[in-house]
Protein backbone atom coordinates (compact mmCIF):
# COMPACT_ATOMS: atom_id res chain seq x y z
CA UNK A 1 0.00 0.00 0.00
CA UNK A 2 1.30 3.24 -0.58
CA UNK A 3 0.36 7.06 0.07
CA UNK A 4 1.87 9.49 -1.91
CA UNK A 5 1.54 13.56 -0.87
CA UNK A 6 3.16 15.69 -3.74
CA UNK A 7 3.20 19.23 -2.63
CA UNK A 8 3.62 20.54 -6.14
CA UNK A 9 1.41 20.23 -9.37
CA UNK A 10 4.62 19.35 -10.76
CA UNK A 11 5.18 16.65 -7.99
CA UNK A 12 1.69 15.08 -8.56
CA UNK A 13 2.26 15.27 -12.00
CA UNK A 14 5.04 12.88 -11.91
CA UNK A 15 3.07 11.01 -9.04
CA UNK A 16 0.20 10.47 -11.51
CA UNK A 17 2.40 9.47 -14.39
CA UNK A 18 4.16 6.94 -12.63
CA UNK A 19 1.03 5.26 -10.87
CA UNK A 20 -1.51 6.02 -13.60
CA UNK A 21 -3.87 3.11 -11.16
CA UNK A 22 -3.44 5.05 -8.10
CA UNK A 23 -6.76 6.79 -6.62
CA UNK A 24 -6.64 10.84 -6.67
CA UNK A 25 -7.79 12.15 -3.52
CA UNK A 26 -8.85 15.63 -3.01
CA UNK A 27 -11.39 16.23 0.03
CA UNK A 28 -12.32 12.84 0.23
CA UNK A 29 -16.10 13.48 0.40
CA UNK A 30 -17.12 10.85 -2.34
CA UNK A 31 -14.27 8.44 -2.43
CA UNK A 32 -14.26 8.15 1.37
CA UNK A 33 -18.27 6.98 1.15
CA UNK A 34 -17.00 4.48 -1.03
CA UNK A 35 -13.85 3.55 0.67
CA UNK A 36 -15.81 2.77 4.35
CA UNK A 37 -18.51 0.96 2.51
CA UNK A 38 -16.42 -1.86 1.00
CA UNK A 39 -16.55 -0.77 -2.22
CA UNK A 40 -13.72 0.20 -2.94
CA UNK A 41 -10.05 -0.89 -1.28
CA UNK A 42 -7.29 1.50 -2.29
CA UNK A 43 -3.94 0.24 -2.64
CA UNK A 44 -2.37 3.33 -3.90
CA UNK A 45 -3.62 6.68 -3.67
CA UNK A 46 -2.74 10.35 -4.08
CA UNK A 47 -3.95 12.95 -2.22
CA UNK A 48 -3.72 16.26 -3.57
CA UNK A 49 -4.58 18.21 -0.44
CA UNK A 50 -0.70 18.98 0.38
CA UNK A 51 -0.92 21.07 -3.23
CA UNK A 52 -0.97 24.63 -2.18
CA UNK A 53 -1.56 25.89 -5.88
CA UNK A 54 -4.31 23.81 -6.10
CA UNK A 55 -5.77 26.28 -3.24
CA UNK A 56 -5.61 29.64 -4.84
CA UNK A 57 -7.50 31.47 -7.55
CA UNK A 58 -6.19 34.37 -9.35
CA UNK A 59 -7.75 36.78 -12.16
CA UNK A 60 -5.47 37.37 -15.52
CA UNK A 61 -7.16 38.96 -19.05
CA UNK A 62 -10.43 38.80 -17.66
CA UNK A 63 -10.41 35.02 -17.07
CA UNK A 64 -10.91 33.62 -13.58
CA UNK A 65 -9.06 30.78 -12.47
CA UNK A 66 -10.28 28.48 -9.89
CA UNK A 67 -7.55 26.17 -8.16
CA UNK A 68 -9.25 22.56 -8.43
CA UNK A 69 -8.40 22.40 -4.24
CA UNK A 70 -10.86 25.53 -3.73
CA UNK A 71 -13.42 24.31 -1.42
CA UNK A 72 -17.39 24.86 -1.54
CA UNK A 73 -16.83 26.95 1.76
CA UNK A 74 -14.44 29.32 0.14
CA UNK A 75 -16.85 29.30 -2.89
CA UNK A 76 -19.76 30.10 -0.87
CA UNK A 77 -18.55 33.34 0.49
CA UNK A 78 -16.27 36.30 -0.60
CA UNK A 79 -14.94 37.59 -3.52
CA UNK A 80 -15.51 34.74 -5.53
CA UNK A 81 -19.05 34.83 -4.27
CA UNK A 82 -19.28 38.09 -5.43
CA UNK A 83 -17.90 37.05 -8.99
CA UNK A 84 -19.93 34.35 -9.55
CA UNK A 85 -23.30 34.01 -7.49
CA UNK A 86 -24.80 31.40 -8.75
CA UNK A 87 -21.96 29.31 -7.97
CA UNK A 88 -21.70 30.38 -4.68
CA UNK A 89 -25.33 29.91 -4.21
CA UNK A 90 -24.83 26.38 -5.24
CA UNK A 91 -21.59 26.04 -3.39
CA UNK A 92 -23.82 26.54 -0.29
CA UNK A 93 -26.40 23.94 -0.80
CA UNK A 94 -23.62 21.29 -0.73
CA UNK A 95 -23.68 19.14 1.86
CA UNK A 96 -23.38 20.87 5.65
CA UNK A 97 -20.50 22.97 6.81
CA UNK A 98 -18.45 20.41 7.56
CA UNK A 99 -18.89 19.04 3.66
CA UNK A 100 -18.17 22.31 2.60
CA UNK A 101 -15.24 22.57 4.57
CA UNK A 102 -13.87 19.65 2.96
CA UNK A 103 -15.53 19.07 -0.45
CA UNK A 104 -13.49 20.89 -3.52
CA UNK A 105 -14.44 21.70 -6.78
CA UNK A 106 -12.34 19.89 -8.95
CA UNK A 107 -13.22 16.96 -7.14
CA UNK A 108 -17.40 17.87 -7.96
CA UNK A 109 -15.65 17.77 -11.46
CA UNK A 110 -13.41 14.84 -11.30
CA UNK A 111 -16.31 13.15 -9.76
CA UNK A 112 -18.88 14.35 -12.49
CA UNK A 113 -21.85 12.96 -11.29
CA UNK A 114 -25.29 13.95 -12.57
CA UNK A 115 -26.63 15.12 -9.24
CA UNK A 116 -23.06 17.28 -8.68
CA UNK A 117 -23.98 20.99 -7.40
CA UNK A 118 -21.63 22.72 -8.95
CA UNK A 119 -22.04 21.45 -12.73
CA UNK A 120 -25.11 22.78 -13.91
CA UNK A 121 -23.39 26.47 -13.10
CA UNK A 122 -20.29 25.46 -14.74
CA UNK A 123 -22.27 24.55 -17.60
CA UNK A 124 -24.14 27.89 -17.75
CA UNK A 125 -20.47 29.70 -17.09
CA UNK A 126 -19.33 27.80 -20.38
CA UNK A 127 -16.09 27.07 -17.63
CA UNK A 128 -13.25 25.91 -19.27
CA UNK A 129 -11.30 22.49 -17.36
CA UNK A 130 -7.72 22.86 -17.35
CA UNK A 131 -5.92 19.59 -17.23
CA UNK A 132 -2.42 18.83 -16.37
CA UNK A 133 0.05 16.25 -16.95
CA UNK A 134 3.99 15.57 -17.83
CA UNK A 135 3.36 16.04 -21.23
CA UNK A 136 1.69 19.43 -21.08
CA UNK A 137 -1.63 21.87 -20.23
CA UNK A 138 -5.37 21.90 -21.92
CA UNK A 139 -8.10 23.14 -21.48
CA UNK A 140 -11.47 21.32 -22.18
CA UNK A 141 -15.10 23.29 -22.10
CA UNK A 142 -17.17 21.91 -19.31
CA UNK A 143 -19.41 20.66 -22.20
CA UNK A 144 -17.25 18.41 -24.01
CA UNK A 145 -14.99 17.23 -20.61
CA UNK A 146 -18.41 15.84 -19.16
CA UNK A 147 -19.18 12.52 -20.91
CA UNK A 148 -21.31 10.60 -18.99
CA UNK A 149 -22.73 9.63 -15.53
CA UNK A 150 -19.58 10.02 -13.58
CA UNK A 151 -17.39 9.77 -16.72
CA UNK A 152 -15.25 12.39 -17.80
CA UNK A 153 -12.34 13.47 -20.69
CA UNK A 154 -9.53 13.17 -17.81
CA UNK A 155 -6.55 10.99 -19.34
CA UNK A 156 -5.28 8.59 -16.53
CA UNK A 157 -2.14 10.16 -16.59
CA UNK A 158 -3.91 13.98 -16.33
CA UNK A 159 -4.75 15.93 -13.46
CA UNK A 160 -7.41 18.64 -12.90
CA UNK A 161 -5.89 21.68 -11.95
CA UNK A 162 -8.45 24.26 -12.41
CA UNK A 163 -11.32 25.85 -13.92
CA UNK A 164 -11.51 28.64 -15.55
CA UNK A 165 -14.15 31.36 -16.10
CA UNK A 166 -15.13 34.71 -17.75
CA UNK A 167 -17.07 37.14 -15.33
CA UNK A 168 -20.44 38.03 -16.78
CA UNK A 169 -22.42 41.39 -15.61
CA UNK A 170 -26.19 40.49 -14.83
CA UNK A 171 -28.68 38.56 -12.52
CA UNK A 172 -27.56 34.61 -11.62
CA UNK A 173 -29.58 32.18 -10.15
CA UNK A 174 -29.23 28.88 -8.79
CA UNK A 175 -32.19 26.80 -7.81
CA UNK A 176 -31.82 22.96 -5.89
CA UNK A 177 -35.12 20.93 -5.09
CA UNK A 178 -33.16 17.94 -2.36
CA UNK A 179 -35.65 16.28 0.36
CA UNK A 180 -34.14 18.93 2.78
CA UNK A 181 -31.97 22.43 2.03
CA UNK A 182 -28.95 20.72 3.91
CA UNK A 183 -27.14 16.98 3.14
CA UNK A 184 -29.49 16.42 0.10
CA UNK A 185 -28.60 15.15 -2.72
CA UNK A 186 -29.86 17.09 -5.74
CA UNK A 187 -33.61 15.90 -7.25
CA UNK A 188 -33.08 18.94 -10.18
CA UNK A 189 -31.39 21.97 -10.20
CA UNK A 190 -30.90 24.99 -12.79
CA UNK A 191 -28.61 27.61 -12.83
CA UNK A 192 -29.50 30.64 -15.16
CA UNK A 193 -26.87 33.02 -16.03
CA UNK A 194 -28.29 36.49 -17.57
CA UNK A 195 -25.08 38.25 -19.28
CA UNK A 196 -25.88 42.00 -20.22
CA UNK A 197 -23.16 42.71 -22.47
CA UNK A 198 -23.93 39.50 -24.76
CA UNK A 199 -27.59 39.98 -23.97
CA UNK A 200 -27.92 36.37 -23.64
CA UNK A 201 -28.93 33.70 -21.53
CA UNK A 202 -27.73 30.94 -20.30
CA UNK A 203 -29.05 27.70 -19.05
CA UNK A 204 -27.50 24.51 -16.76
CA UNK A 205 -29.47 21.90 -15.80
CA UNK A 206 -28.49 19.63 -12.82
CA UNK A 207 -29.78 15.70 -12.30
CA UNK A 208 -32.11 15.82 -15.16
CA UNK A 209 -29.40 14.06 -17.82
CA UNK A 210 -26.64 12.27 -17.88
CA UNK A 211 -24.39 15.62 -17.74
CA UNK A 212 -25.23 18.87 -17.17
CA UNK A 213 -27.47 20.08 -19.87
CA UNK A 214 -28.15 23.49 -21.78
CA UNK A 215 -31.08 23.99 -23.22
CA UNK A 216 -30.99 26.39 -26.25
CA UNK A 217 -34.55 27.11 -26.87
CA UNK A 218 -35.50 28.24 -23.18
CA UNK A 219 -32.14 30.32 -23.54
CA UNK A 220 -32.91 32.22 -26.77
CA UNK A 221 -36.55 32.25 -25.40
CA UNK A 222 -35.75 34.26 -22.55
CA UNK A 223 -33.24 36.20 -23.86
CA UNK A 224 -35.68 37.98 -26.74
CA UNK A 225 -38.31 38.46 -23.74
CA UNK A 226 -35.90 40.38 -21.57
CA UNK A 227 -35.42 43.72 -22.03
CA UNK A 228 -32.00 44.77 -21.47
CA UNK A 229 -31.45 48.48 -21.67
CA UNK A 230 -34.39 48.82 -18.31
CA UNK A 231 -33.91 44.94 -16.92
CA UNK A 232 -37.96 45.46 -16.20
CA UNK A 233 -40.05 42.90 -14.95
CA UNK A 234 -41.11 40.18 -17.06
CA UNK A 235 -44.56 39.10 -17.19
CA UNK A 236 -45.34 36.04 -15.49
CA UNK A 237 -46.70 33.99 -18.50
CA UNK A 238 -43.00 34.72 -19.78
CA UNK A 239 -41.72 32.96 -16.49
CA UNK A 240 -43.84 30.05 -17.14
CA UNK A 241 -43.28 29.89 -20.70
CA UNK A 242 -39.57 29.66 -19.59
CA UNK A 243 -39.99 27.09 -17.10
CA UNK A 244 -41.99 24.55 -19.68
CA UNK A 245 -39.37 25.19 -22.29
CA UNK A 246 -36.55 23.86 -19.43
CA UNK A 247 -38.54 20.82 -18.60
CA UNK A 248 -39.44 19.73 -22.14
CA UNK A 249 -35.64 20.58 -22.55
CA UNK A 250 -34.58 18.10 -19.65
CA UNK A 251 -33.92 14.32 -20.32
CA UNK A 252 -34.34 12.79 -16.48
CA UNK A 253 -34.42 9.50 -15.26
CA UNK A 254 -36.89 7.20 -12.89
CA UNK A 255 -34.36 6.20 -9.59
CA UNK A 256 -34.60 5.71 -6.18
CA UNK A 257 -34.54 9.38 -5.37
CA UNK A 258 -36.78 10.81 -7.84
CA UNK A 259 -39.79 9.71 -10.62
CA UNK A 260 -38.77 10.50 -14.28
CA UNK A 261 -42.34 12.52 -13.98
CA UNK A 262 -41.81 14.68 -10.92
CA UNK A 263 -37.90 15.35 -11.89
CA UNK A 264 -38.91 16.72 -15.28
CA UNK A 265 -41.97 18.84 -13.47
CA UNK A 266 -39.75 19.99 -10.81
CA UNK A 267 -37.39 21.38 -13.06
CA UNK A 268 -39.61 23.67 -14.99
CA UNK A 269 -40.49 24.79 -11.55
CA UNK A 270 -37.10 25.64 -10.66
CA UNK A 271 -36.32 27.24 -13.64
CA UNK A 272 -39.88 29.50 -13.65
CA UNK A 273 -38.93 30.33 -9.86
CA UNK A 274 -35.16 31.39 -11.14
CA UNK A 275 -35.87 33.74 -13.86
CA UNK A 276 -38.78 35.11 -11.49
CA UNK A 277 -35.88 35.84 -9.01
CA UNK A 278 -33.56 37.52 -11.51
CA UNK A 279 -36.95 39.72 -13.38
CA UNK A 280 -38.87 39.72 -11.12
CA UNK B 1 5.55 -3.61 -0.87
CA UNK B 2 3.98 -3.59 2.39
CA UNK B 3 0.33 -4.01 2.88
CA UNK B 4 0.24 -2.18 6.02
CA UNK B 5 0.76 1.74 6.20
CA UNK B 6 2.95 3.98 9.22
CA UNK B 7 2.63 7.59 9.95
CA UNK B 8 2.24 10.35 12.34
CA UNK B 9 -0.59 12.05 13.60
CA UNK B 10 -0.38 15.50 15.89
CA UNK B 11 -3.78 15.50 17.66
CA UNK B 12 -4.48 17.73 20.74
CA UNK B 13 -1.18 19.02 20.13
CA UNK B 14 0.32 15.21 20.58
CA UNK B 15 2.00 13.32 18.20
CA UNK B 16 1.23 10.08 17.89
CA UNK B 17 2.47 6.63 15.81
CA UNK B 18 0.19 4.87 13.94
CA UNK B 19 2.07 1.84 12.82
CA UNK B 20 0.75 -1.63 10.91
CA UNK B 21 -2.40 1.18 9.38
CA UNK B 22 -4.03 -0.07 6.66
CA UNK B 23 -4.41 2.58 3.72
CA UNK B 24 -8.00 2.70 3.48
CA UNK B 25 -8.50 3.56 7.36
CA UNK B 26 -10.55 6.44 7.68
CA UNK B 27 -9.16 8.93 10.72
CA UNK B 28 -12.38 8.53 12.98
CA UNK B 29 -11.31 4.94 12.98
CA UNK B 30 -7.50 5.57 13.25
CA UNK B 31 -8.69 8.11 16.39
CA UNK B 32 -10.95 5.26 17.99
CA UNK B 33 -9.63 1.54 17.27
CA UNK B 34 -5.58 2.94 17.11
CA UNK B 35 -5.46 5.94 19.22
CA UNK B 36 -7.86 5.28 22.54
CA UNK B 37 -9.87 8.14 21.33
CA UNK B 38 -13.48 7.17 21.47
CA UNK B 39 -15.37 10.63 22.04
CA UNK B 40 -15.91 11.01 18.40
CA UNK B 41 -18.79 8.74 17.65
CA UNK B 42 -19.50 6.56 14.65
CA UNK B 43 -22.45 6.26 13.06
CA UNK B 44 -22.99 7.14 9.06
CA UNK B 45 -19.55 6.27 8.35
CA UNK B 46 -21.04 8.87 5.01
CA UNK B 47 -20.73 11.98 6.25
CA UNK B 48 -24.36 12.66 6.78
CA UNK B 49 -24.89 12.38 10.86
CA UNK B 50 -21.38 14.94 11.47
CA UNK B 51 -21.25 12.92 15.09
CA UNK B 52 -17.54 12.09 13.69
CA UNK B 53 -16.99 15.96 13.60
CA UNK B 54 -13.84 17.13 14.34
CA UNK B 55 -11.62 20.16 13.34
CA UNK B 56 -8.53 19.71 10.63
CA UNK B 57 -6.40 23.14 10.67
CA UNK B 58 -8.77 24.53 12.78
CA UNK B 59 -11.59 23.78 9.87
CA UNK B 60 -14.91 21.72 10.97
CA UNK B 61 -14.76 18.33 8.91
CA UNK B 62 -15.92 15.28 9.22
CA UNK B 63 -13.31 12.36 10.47
CA UNK B 64 -15.11 9.36 8.67
CA UNK B 65 -13.86 11.19 5.38
CA UNK B 66 -10.32 11.59 5.95
CA UNK B 67 -7.82 9.56 5.20
CA UNK B 68 -5.43 8.93 8.13
CA UNK B 69 -2.37 8.62 6.10
CA UNK B 70 -2.73 11.58 4.43
CA UNK B 71 -2.83 14.25 7.36
CA UNK B 72 0.54 13.36 8.58
CA UNK B 73 1.55 16.97 9.59
CA UNK B 74 -2.30 18.34 9.79
CA UNK B 75 -3.40 19.97 12.99
CA UNK B 76 -6.50 17.43 14.43
CA UNK B 77 -8.48 18.39 17.44
CA UNK B 78 -10.98 16.22 18.35
CA UNK B 79 -13.78 16.70 21.49
CA UNK B 80 -11.07 15.14 24.18
CA UNK B 81 -9.33 18.35 23.84
CA UNK B 82 -12.33 20.80 24.86
CA UNK B 83 -11.79 19.98 28.38
CA UNK B 84 -8.54 18.61 28.89
CA UNK B 85 -8.54 18.54 32.73
CA UNK B 86 -12.14 17.19 33.30
CA UNK B 87 -13.64 20.14 33.39
CA UNK B 88 -16.90 21.16 31.45
CA UNK B 89 -16.64 23.49 28.60
CA UNK B 90 -18.70 26.71 28.33
CA UNK B 91 -21.03 25.10 25.75
CA UNK B 92 -20.83 21.52 27.27
CA UNK B 93 -22.45 23.10 30.08
CA UNK B 94 -24.88 25.46 28.38
CA UNK B 95 -25.98 21.76 26.78
CA UNK B 96 -26.76 20.35 30.42
CA UNK B 97 -28.63 23.41 31.19
CA UNK B 98 -30.54 23.63 28.30
CA UNK B 99 -31.41 19.92 28.06
CA UNK B 100 -29.87 19.40 24.85
CA UNK B 101 -28.88 15.86 25.96
CA UNK B 102 -30.43 13.02 25.73
CA UNK B 103 -29.12 10.00 24.28
CA UNK B 104 -26.05 11.76 24.07
CA UNK B 105 -24.48 9.75 21.29
CA UNK B 106 -24.64 12.85 18.89
CA UNK B 107 -23.18 15.37 21.77
CA UNK B 108 -19.53 14.96 20.91
CA UNK B 109 -19.85 16.03 17.10
CA UNK B 110 -22.84 18.72 18.09
CA UNK B 111 -20.19 20.01 20.69
CA UNK B 112 -17.07 20.55 18.42
CA UNK B 113 -19.49 21.99 16.13
CA UNK B 114 -21.13 24.75 18.01
CA UNK B 115 -17.39 25.27 19.46
CA UNK B 116 -16.59 26.15 16.00
CA UNK B 117 -19.07 28.07 15.34
CA UNK B 118 -19.06 30.40 18.35
CA UNK B 119 -15.22 30.84 17.90
CA UNK B 120 -15.84 32.75 14.63
CA UNK B 121 -18.83 34.38 15.58
CA UNK B 122 -20.94 34.94 18.68
CA UNK B 123 -23.75 37.07 16.25
CA UNK B 124 -25.23 34.04 14.58
CA UNK B 125 -28.95 34.57 14.46
CA UNK B 126 -31.18 31.44 14.87
CA UNK B 127 -31.17 30.70 11.13
CA UNK B 128 -27.26 31.23 11.24
CA UNK B 129 -27.24 28.44 14.46
CA UNK B 130 -29.64 26.25 12.08
CA UNK B 131 -27.81 26.13 8.84
CA UNK B 132 -24.07 25.71 11.03
CA UNK B 133 -25.51 22.65 12.48
CA UNK B 134 -27.73 21.52 9.71
CA UNK B 135 -24.62 18.79 9.45
CA UNK B 136 -25.38 17.35 12.82
CA UNK B 137 -28.11 15.08 13.23
CA UNK B 138 -30.05 14.50 16.38
CA UNK B 139 -32.99 11.83 16.65
CA UNK B 140 -33.84 13.01 20.38
CA UNK B 141 -34.05 16.08 20.95
CA UNK B 142 -35.98 17.81 18.21
CA UNK B 143 -32.94 20.55 18.21
CA UNK B 144 -35.24 23.16 20.44
CA UNK B 145 -33.07 22.39 23.37
CA UNK B 146 -29.92 22.38 21.46
CA UNK B 147 -30.71 26.06 19.53
CA UNK B 148 -31.36 27.06 22.71
CA UNK B 149 -27.97 25.74 24.23
CA UNK B 150 -26.09 27.45 21.41
CA UNK B 151 -27.82 30.44 22.15
CA UNK B 152 -27.08 30.26 25.87
CA UNK B 153 -23.44 29.61 25.39
CA UNK B 154 -23.27 32.68 23.16
CA UNK B 155 -25.09 34.50 25.32
CA UNK B 156 -22.74 33.86 27.62
CA UNK B 157 -19.58 33.80 25.90
CA UNK B 158 -20.90 37.88 25.11
CA UNK B 159 -21.15 38.69 29.04
CA UNK B 160 -17.48 37.53 29.57
CA UNK B 161 -16.53 39.71 26.54
CA UNK B 162 -18.47 42.39 27.86
CA UNK B 163 -17.48 42.10 31.52
CA UNK B 164 -21.25 41.73 32.96
CA UNK B 165 -21.44 38.47 34.13
CA UNK B 166 -24.68 38.68 36.01
CA UNK B 167 -26.23 38.36 32.15
CA UNK B 168 -25.43 34.88 32.35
Amino acid sequence: MTVLLPQTIAEACAAVASHPNALLLSGGTDLMVEVNSGRRRPQKVIALIGIDELRNWSSEDGDITIGAGVTFARLATGELASLFPALAMAARTVGSSQIRNAATIGGNIGTSSPAGDSLPVLAALEARIVLQSSAGVREVPIADFCVGPKRTDRHPDELITALRIRPTDGPQEFCKLGTRQAMAISIASVAVIADRAKRNVRVGLGAVGPVPLRTREAEAFAAENIDWATGQALDPQIHARFGSLVAEASHPIDDHRSSLAYRRHAVGVLATRALRRMFP
Amino acid sequence: MSDLVSYRLTVNGTERSVTDGVLSESLLFVLRERLGLAGSKNACEQGECGSCSILLDGELVCSCLVMAATVEGRTITTIESLSPDGALSDVQQAFIDAGAVQCGFCTPGLIVTVHELLDRSLEADEFDIREALAGNLCRCTGYGRILKAVQLAATGRKALLEGSPDVV
